[in-house]
């Protein structure tokens, strides 16, 4: 049996995604750095061609024609600045490179050869909650399936890289398959979701078809339409 | 073994300040020693509705702050010789709390008393955190209807994370009180009912507290309203829940309506 309605195509998808970038933090004075930055390029030309940079301008006080200059001292060695961080939003214009916040540090793979990584333990690849999710609470877990034995209250949010099972209501928001995956699908005993999303496509509240309320249901993708289904 | 309880809610005006009263007092005249404390700093309450406003001297800031000692600071109501009040500062806002100073004044309460009852503020801000944080208990006080439930959820799931309890892996131990029960409104179906709650919150129900003229009647004459009048609806809910708090088994009364012959005539109603 299929929903009533057939929603409407959704336009804007909504997706998130994380990438490593080396970090240059300059420092002064900017000359005697820039011939740093010349030396290593010296050393080994190209080195930076093509690979994304970030600028960390947090312990230097630089102006906002000093922070183009800059910019275009990099470009002009080939190497292209993706953001800049540590610097108040408004001193950036329009044709600078945007802020950027919320790095996180990690290790940058210098070698070009992927590395066989032997793991110690195979990762879990699904989540067990025991107890209801409250309001106010993100369970946010990239790396497989969830599966909640309780409600989900409003005002509570699920994210997972793959499908969201929930032994209970659905009254907050459901997010699965966020890394991609249009496989990914949602399960509750009873729904009364605030938002289901699958890999970025979404429905709210006011568009999940009113036959469906407060009963077992499940919401997949069919191409780029989301579909919510009763479960028995 | 001292027991440090937690009113809390999260939604404001539910009757937090009048469940703090209401319980200490039913519990102090079982023979309990009690002592409540108010963590309302700025906005105090407790003292108007223990009815000891006019003998405060120093206040929970006080002693915080080392400015003066506990037993300086401690008030014993007149009427009831085992339940003491420990008020909050009006005058200074909630940073002036800290969480040592909160511990050692809890950690001190514990060696005099059983029972320490502390009246959580509105909100999830500091004074709320402060409040539950050395909880072992915690009664949500929740109205029937959807804001209130949807702010208890929150506080419940706070309950479970940013405790000294849960921080150690152990479960303070939550109970919803339900307050402002209009009798009328539920017979005619115009309120969260009862199941509605429980099956949002999922936390066992201490006891149903019926609306009523006599909570107000009791805050303005500065008396928790068990003491002042025993008799009523009110009253007799909350001294029902005192005694499940200290672990005996009654069975729930929801509170209906009850009309005598000349209230129907009149067109009156009385809470049971």
């Amino acid at each position: 049996m299929g929903a009533k309605a057939v929603p409407t195509r959704q336009l804007v998808r909504l997706r998130g995604r994380s990438y490593v970038a080396f970090v240059f933090s300059p420092v002064v004075p900017i000359v005697g750095w820039l011939e740093e930055i010349d030396a290593t390029l010296a050393h080994s030309p190209g080195f930076f061609v093509g690979k994304p940079v970030v600028l960390d301008l947090s312990s230097v006080d630089l102006s906002q024609s000093a922070i183009s200059h800059l910019v275009t001292s990099l470009e002009s060695r080939n190497i292209r600045v993706l953001g800049i961080e540590g610097v108040d939003a408004a001193i950036l214009t329009m044709t600078m490179p945007p802020l950027l916040t919320g790095g996180r540090h990690c290790v940058v793979p210098l070698n070009k050869a992927p590395k066989q990584e032997v793991e110690a333990k195979p990762k879990p690849t699904s989540l067990l909650l025991e107890s209801p999710v409250r309001s106010g609470q993100s369970i946010i877990f990239t790396d497989g399936d969830v599966t909640v034995l309780g409600s989900v209250s409003s005002g509570a949010e699920i994210v997972a890289s793959g499908s969201i099972h929930i032994y209970g209501t659905l009254r907050g928001r459901a997010m699965a398959g966020v890394n991609g995956n249009s496989a990914a699908r949602i399960y509750c005993q009873r729904i009364e979701a605030e938002l289901l999303a699958i890999d970025g496509y979404y429905q709210t509240a006011d568009q999940i078809d009113e036959t469906i309320r407060n009963r077992p249901a499940q919401a997949w993708l069919e191409g780029d339409i989301m579909k919510i289904t009763p479960l028995n | 073994m001292a027991k440090v309880l937690v009113v809390t809610s999260g939604k404001g005006g539910v009757g937090k300040t009048t469940t703090t009263a209401a319980l200490g007092a039913a519990l102090a005249q079982s023979g309990q020693k009690v002592v409540v404390v108010d963590f309302d700093v700025g906005l105090r309450n407790l003292d108007l509705v223990m009815g000891a406003e006019r003998r405060v001297v120093f206040d929970l800031i006080n002693v915080v702050q080392g400015v003066a000692k506990l037993s300086q600071a401690l008030i014993r109501d007149k009427r009831l010789e085992n339940l003491w009040l420990l008020p909050a500062s009006q005058t200074r806002d909630k940073d002036a709390l800290t969480d040592e100073g909160i511990g050692s004044i809890i950690a001190e309460l514990r060696t005099r008393y059983d029972w320490i009852i502390c009246d959580s503020p509105a909100g999830i801000e500091r004074g709320a955190m402060l409040a539950m944080r050395y909880a072992d208990e915690a009664v949500i006080v929740t109205n029937p209807e959807v804001s209130s439930v949807r702010d208890s959820d929150r506080i419940i799931g706070m309950l479970d994370s940013k405790t000294v309890k849960a921080e150690k892996g152990e479960q303070v131990k939550k109970h919803v009180l339900i307050t402002r029960y209009d009798t009328a409104r539920a017979a005619r179906g115009e309120m969260l009912t009862i199941e509605d709650i429980l099956e949002i919150l999922a936390t066992p129900l201490l006891g149903i507290i019926p609306e009523s003229q006599d909570v107000l009647r009791a805050s303005n004459v500065g008396s928790p309203v068990t003491l002042n009048n025993a008799a009523s609806a009110p009253a007799r809910a909350y001294t029902d829940a005192a005694r499940r708090l200290m672990g005996e088994t009654i069975a729930m009364l929801v509170p209906t309506e009850r009309k005598g012959l000349m209230d129907r005539l009149l067109g009156r109603r009385a809470a049971a």
